[in-house]
C-alpha cells in the first residue's frame, strides 16, 4: 500500500491508455452518420454583414446544412459565463478576425471545407480597435452593442468593468523612495496540443454533447437555457481534455453544434484547426503601471497599481481574470496602504479567457519586476527586500481575506539556497528571483459518489476533468487509502453528466482540495456504515469500532474491510454507497464573492546568460519551489511544477500574438508562434516543494498547478538586468527585444551606476 | 469529384489494402480510414509532432505525407509499439517517470523516441533533446520525457532494434 497510497507516486491512473494510443479524446470518437462541420469566416476583424448566400455551398455534393444568423432564433441566443454577450454566430457584424458568420455541415470534411469556401458573404469592413490606447480613445468605435449592457454607465465606452481594491491611505503614505514603472504583458495563447473539439447529437427527446471541456456541469446549464431543455435532457460527455490550461473552461462552439444537430437530426462534429483555436482562446494582454513607496530599509509603505487588461470582443470569463488577478496585486506582503485599479478593456480581438494563472501572471510580472527595481535602487538584496515585507503565517495581509496560510519564508529560503543565492553567479551570468501568489477558489461545490462493491473494489464518480493534472490518480489514491483497496481495484468515472454528480468546475487548482475533500467525505460515509456493520456482526458497541486506512479495528483486533463487507452484505451481496459534498460558500460582501480557499505560493530563481551579440537569453539554471501543503503524488506535483515553469518561460522568452493593423494575427499557427520545445529548456531545472500539511485539502494538501508559472517572467527579467544592467519592461524577452535594449543602453550616456548590485 | 487510388501498406505488421483519396494525408488515412486514432492531429503543418509515425523506420510527420506517397511502405504507429510480451520499454518508462500528463502528445513522443533509440541506443541528454525537438508538449513534461527515454535506453537491450 505504501507505494500506492497518498504521498506515494504510483503510475498515473489512465496512464496505460495514454502510452498505447487507446485514450479517446473528442476527435477520436466516432459517430455513425455524423456530419462534419466547417466554420465560415470573413478576412477582417470588424465587418458589417450585408448578405450571406449559401446557394453555391449547398450545391456541393454531400452538403446537408448551411447555417447563419438568419437560421437561428431572433433575437440571437447569446451566452457567456459572466455576461450573456456571445452570439451563437455573428449577427449584424463580426467583432474579431476569425469569428464565424456561418457554418457548413456535410457528409465529409472535404465537402464541408469546399462548401465553406463557397458561402458568399457580402460585407463591409468597419473601423476597429486592437490596442488599449485605441479602445480607450475618445472616438473609438464601441466593441459591444450598448443594448447588451442595460443600465451600465460604461456601456458607451469600451471599458467593460473597472475593479478597485485597496486599504490604508496611499496619498498620505510617506516614503523615502518611490519606484514607478510601466510594464506590458502580451497576448499569448493556451496552445493545448489537442485543438478544441465539439460533437452534438440528438438524444431521444434531448441532446448529447461531447466536448473537451473543463466544466461539463456549467456547459450543461448553458445549453439547457439556450435550447429550452431541462437539465436532465442535456447530457454532456467530457472526455479527458488533451491539455486545457483554462482555455477549455467555458462554452465556445458547443451551442452552435447543438443547434446544428437538432436542425440536421444527425450528429455533427466540429474539430477546430490549431489556427481556429488561436482565434478562439488567448490570455488577456495587460499594461500595468506600478508606483511603490519604500523606506530606505526596504520596507514597503504603499503600493499603487493601475492596470488595463486588453480583453477581447466578448467577455467570456476574462473580466473575472482581471478582477481576481489584479486583486492580489499587493502580493504576499504586508503593505500598509494599497490602491489597485484594474480595467477590463474590450477590443476587436480574440476573446481572452482563463489561462493558467488567471490574470495573475500579468500583474505579478509588473509588481515583482518593480520590486526588483526597488532592490537595485535601494542597494538591498532582492531576497532580503522580500523577506522584510513578507506576511508571516497567520497574518492578515489582504484585509478581509484569508490570512497567510503557508510557509512562504521557508519557500523563498529554499529557492535561494538551491540557486546558491549567497554566492555570486559565475562571470557573465546574472541571477533573478521573484515570488508568485495566487488566490485559490473563492467558492466551490463538489459532490462525489463512492461505491464500495461487494468484493472490496471501488468505483469513484467525480465531475472533475482530468486534463493532465492527474486528478483521476489523486482521487483513486484517496479512495484506495481510505477503503483499503489496491489502487488497481479502484475505477474513477468522470465526464458524463447523466452519471456523475454535480461539480462546479475544474479550475483554480481546486480539484485535489475540493473534490479531494468531497471524495474523502464519501469514503468516511462508507466507513461509518462499515462501523455499524462491524458492530452488528461482532455484537459490540459501535463506539468501539474504528475504520482507518483500509482496516476495521475492534479493540485490539484488526479485520480487513473486505471481510467485514462480505459478511455484512450477506447473501444478496450489494454494495455500500457513500456520498460526499464539499462546499465553499459564497460571501456576498467580499469583493471577489468569497475569500481564498487557499493561496498558491511559489518562488522562482533563475540564472541566465545573455548573448550580447544576438540578444539570446539562455536560462542556465531554473529553480522553482512551491508550498503545496502536502504532495498527494510527488511525481505528479513535479510534473505540474516543472510544466508550469516551462510554460512560463514561453511567455517570458518567445510567445506573443502579433496583430497587424487590420486586426489579423500575423503569426497564426505553429510555424510562426513559437512555444518551448525540448531545445528551449533551462540547462538545469530543479523543482522542490514545501510540505507542512497546512492546506484545507485531504491530508493537508493545497492546490498547486499554477504556482510555478506565476513569477517566471520577473525572475528572468531580473536576471537579465543583473547580467546586463538593462531593465526590460515588455514581454517577451525575445532576442530582438533584448538586443535592441542592450544596443539602446550602450548608446546612452553611462549605464546604471549601481550595476553589479544585486 | 474525389480521385482515389488503391495503396498497399503494412501497418503495425498487418498488411492493409486501401482505396484512398489521393489528396488525403497518411494521417487522415490512419485516423479516418483505418481507425487508428492513437496518432494525433494538431498543427497539420509539421511543427508539433503529434502525428509522428515511422515510415520504413524513419520518423515522419504523418500530416506532411500523402497517403499515396506511403504506398508500399511499412508504417508503425503508437498502437504498434507494444509487443506480444507487453509494453515497449519506452512505454513502460514513460509511465514510470510520469512523462504522460494530458497524454495528447505522447503517441508522437513515443514514436519519435523509438526512432531516436534506433539511431542512438544510448543517447546523451542533448541527443534526446535534439531527437525530440519536433515534438511539442504543452504540459511541458520535457524533463520527465527525457528521463523516460534515458530510462528506456538503459532498461532495454533491444530498444535499438528496428520495429
Amino acid at each position: 500500500m505504501t507505494e500506492q497510497g497518498v504521498g506515494a507516486s504510483p503510475e498515473r491512473v489512465g496512464g496505460l491508455a495514454r502510452v498505447t494510443g487507446g485514450q479517446a479524446y473528442v476527435a477520436d470518437l466516432r459517430h455513425e452518420d455524423a456530419l462534419q462541420v466547417k466554420l465560415v469566416t470573413v478576412d477582417c476583424a470588424r465587418a458589417r454583414i450585408i448578405a450571406i448566400d449559401p446557394t453555391a455551398a449547398l450545391a456541393v455534393p454531400g452538403v446537408r446544412l448551411v447555417i447563419s444568423a438568419a437560421d437561428l432564433p431572433d433575437p440571437m441566443p447569446r451566452f457567456g459565463p459572466q455576461f450573456v454577450d456571445r452570439p451563437i454566430l455573428a449577427v449584424g457584424e463580426t467583432k474579431y478576425h476569425g469569428e464565424p458568420v456561418a457554418a457548413v455541415a456535410a457528409d465529409t470534411l472535404d465537402a464541408a471545407e469546399e462548401a465553406a469556401r463557397l458561402v458568399r458573404v457580402d460585407y463591409e469592413e468597419l473601423p476597429a480597435v486592437f490596442t488599449v490606447a485605441g479602445a480607450l480613445a475618445a472616438d473609438a468605435p464601441l466593441v459591444q452593442d450598448p443594448s447588451l449592457r442595460p443600465g451600465d454607465p460604461r456601456s458607451l465606452s469600451n471599458v467593460l468593468r473597472e475593479h478597485r481594491y485597496g486599504w490604508g491611505n496611499v496619498e498620505a503614505a510617506v516614503a523615502d523612495v518611490v519606484v514607478e514603472h510601466a510594464y506590458r504583458f502580451p497576448m499569448v495563447t493556451q496552445f493545448a496540443i489537442e485543438p478544441h473539439g465539439f460533437i452534438a447529437a440528438p438524444d431521444g427527446d434531448g441532446i448529447a454533447v461531447w466536448s473537451s471541456i473543463q466544466h461539463p456541469n456549467w456547459l450543461q446549464k448553458v445549453l439547457a437555457r439556450l435550447l429550452g431543455l431541462p437539465l436532465a435532457k442535456v447530457r454532456i460527455f467530457a472526455p479527458d481534455p488533451g491539455g486545457a490550461f483554462g482555455g477549455k473552461q467555458h462554452a465556445k462552439y458547443e451551442p452552435l453544434v447543438a443547434f446544428m444537430a437538432l436542425r440536421a437530426h444527425r450528429p455533427v462534429r466540429l474539430i477546430l484547426t490549431l489556427e481556429e483555436t488561436f482565434q478562439a482562446v488567448r490570455r488577456g494582454a495587460a499594461e500595468i503601471r506600478v508606483r511603490d513607496g519604500y523606506r530606505r530599509d526596504g520596507t514597503l509603505v504603499f503600493r499603487d497599481v493601475d492596470a488595463d487588461y486588453l480583453i477581447g470582443a466578448y467577455a467570456d470569463i476574462a473580466d473575472r481574470t482581471v478582477a481576481k488577478g489584479s486583486y492580489t496585486s499587493a502580493g504576499p506582503y504586508r503593505v500598509p496602504a494599497a490602491r489597485i485599479v484594474a480595467r477590463s478593456v474590450l477590443s476587436h480581438t480574440v476573446p481572452s479567457t482563463a489561462f493558467r494563472g488567471f490574470g495573475n501572471p500579468q500583474q505579478i510580472w509588473a509588481v515583482e519586476s518593480n520590486m526588483n527595481e526597488a532592490a537595485r535602487l535601494l542597494g538591498i538584496d532582492p531576497v532580503a527586500i522580500r523577506m522584510r515585507n513578507l506576511a508571516q503565517p497567520g497574518e492578515t495581509f489582504i484585509p478581509g481575506d484569508t490570512p497567510a496560510d503557508g510557509a512562504w519564508a521557508e519557500t523563498i529560503e529554499r529557492a535561494a539556497a538551491m540557486i546558491d543565492w549567497s554566492t555570486p553567479p559565475p562571470t557573465g551570468r546574472g541571477r533573478g528571483i521573484a515570488v508568485g501568489l495566487k488566490s485559490g477558489p473563492t467558492t466551490g461545490l463538489s459532490y462525489s459518489t463512492v461505491r464500495l462493491l461487494a468484493d472490496g473494489s471501488v468505483v469513484v464518480y467525480a465531475g472533475t476533468s482530468d486534463m493532465g493534472q492527474g486528478a483521476r490518480t489523486i482521487f483513486a489514491q484517496i479512495a484506495a487509502q481510505e477503503l483499503g483497496a489496491p489502487l488497481d481495484w479502484v475505477t474513477v468515472i468522470m465526464g458524463d453528466t447523466a452519471v456523475v454528480p454535480y461539480d462546479q468546475q475544474t479550475s483554480a487548482s481546486r480539484s485535489s482540495v475540493l473534490m479531494g475533500d468531497s471524495i474523502l467525505l464519501a469514503c468516511r460515509d462508507i466507513q461509518a456504515r462499515l462501523r455499524a456493520m462491524a458492530a452488528r456482526l461482532e455484537s459490540v458497541d459501535e463506539a468501539t469500532v474504528v475504520v482507518d486506512r483500509g482496516v476495521v479495528r475492534i479493540g485490539d483486533r484488526s479485520l480487513p474491510i473486505r471481510d467485514v463487507l462480505v459478511r455484512g452484505l450477506g447473501l444478496l451481496g450489494g454494495e455500500i454507497i457513500g456520498l460526499g459534498e464539499m462546499r465553499k460558500e459564497a460571501e456576498p460582501d467580499h469583493p471577489l464573492g468569497g475569500t481564498a480557499a487557499f493561496f498558491e505560493f511559489n518562488c522562482t530563481a533563475v540564472e541566465v546568460e545573455v548573448d550580447r551579440d544576438t540578444g539570446d537569453v539562455t536560462v542556465a539554471r531554473h529553480v522553482t519551489v512551491s508550498d503545496v501543503g502536502k504532495a498527494l503524488n510527488p511525481m505528479q506535483v513535479r510534473g505540474q511544477d516543472e510544466g508550469a515553469a516551462v510554460m512560463g518561460l514561453g511567455h517570458t522568452l518567445m510567445e506573443h500574438y502579433i496583430y497587424d493593423e487590420t486586426g489579423r494575427i500575423r503569426n497564426l499557427g505553429a510555424i510562426d508562434y513559437r512555444i518551448p520545445t525540448s531545445m528551449d529548456l533551462p540547462l538545469t531545472m530543479d523543482s522542490d516543494i514545501v510540505e507542512n500539511e497546512d492546506g484545507p485539502g485531504p491530508y493537508g494538501a493545497k492546490g498547486m498547478s499554477e504556482g510555478a508559472l506565476l513569477c517566471v517572467a520577473p525572475a528572468v527579467a531580473g536576471a537579465v538586468q543583473d547580467a546586463t544592467g538593462v531593465a526590460i519592461r515588455d514581454l517577451p524577452l525575445s532576442p530582438e527585444r533584448v538586443w535592441r535594449a542592450l544596443r539602446d543602453a550602450e548608446s546612452a550616456v553611462r549605464p546604471d551606476p549601481v550595476e553589479g548590485a544585486r | 469529384m474525389t480521385t482515389t487510388q488503391r495503396i498497399e501498406l503494412t501497418v503495425n505488421g498487418r498488411r492493409r489494402s486501401e482505396e484512398v483519396a489521393v489528396h488525403h494525408t497518411l494521417l487522415e488515412v490512419l485516423r479516418d480510414d483505418l481507425g487508428l486514432t492513437g496518432t494525433k492531429a494538431c498543427c497539420l503543418v509539421g511543427e508539433c509532432g503529434a502525428c509522428t509515425v515511422l515510415v520504413d523506420g524513419d520518423s515522419v510527420d504523418a500530416c506532411l505525407v500523402l497517403a499515396v506517397e506511403a504506398d508500399g511502405s511499412s508504417v508503425t504507429t503508437v498502437e504498434g509499439l507494444a509487443g506480444d510480451d507487453g509494453l515497449d520499454p519506452l512505454q513502460a518508462a514513460f509511465l514510470a517517470t510520469g512523462a504522460a500528463q494530458c497524454g495528447f502528445c505522447i503517441p508522437g513522443q513515443l514514436v519519435a523516441a523509438r526512432a531516436l533509440l534506433a539511431l542512438h541506443p544510448h543517447p546523451t541528454r542533448s541527443e534526446i533533446e535534439e531527437g525530440l525537438a519536433g515534438n511539442y508538449c504543452r504540459c511541458a513534461g520535457y524533463e520527465q520525457i527525457i528521463e523516460a527515454v534515458q530510462l528506456a535506453s538503459t532498461t532495454s537491450a533491444t530498444s535499438g532494434s528496428e520495429p
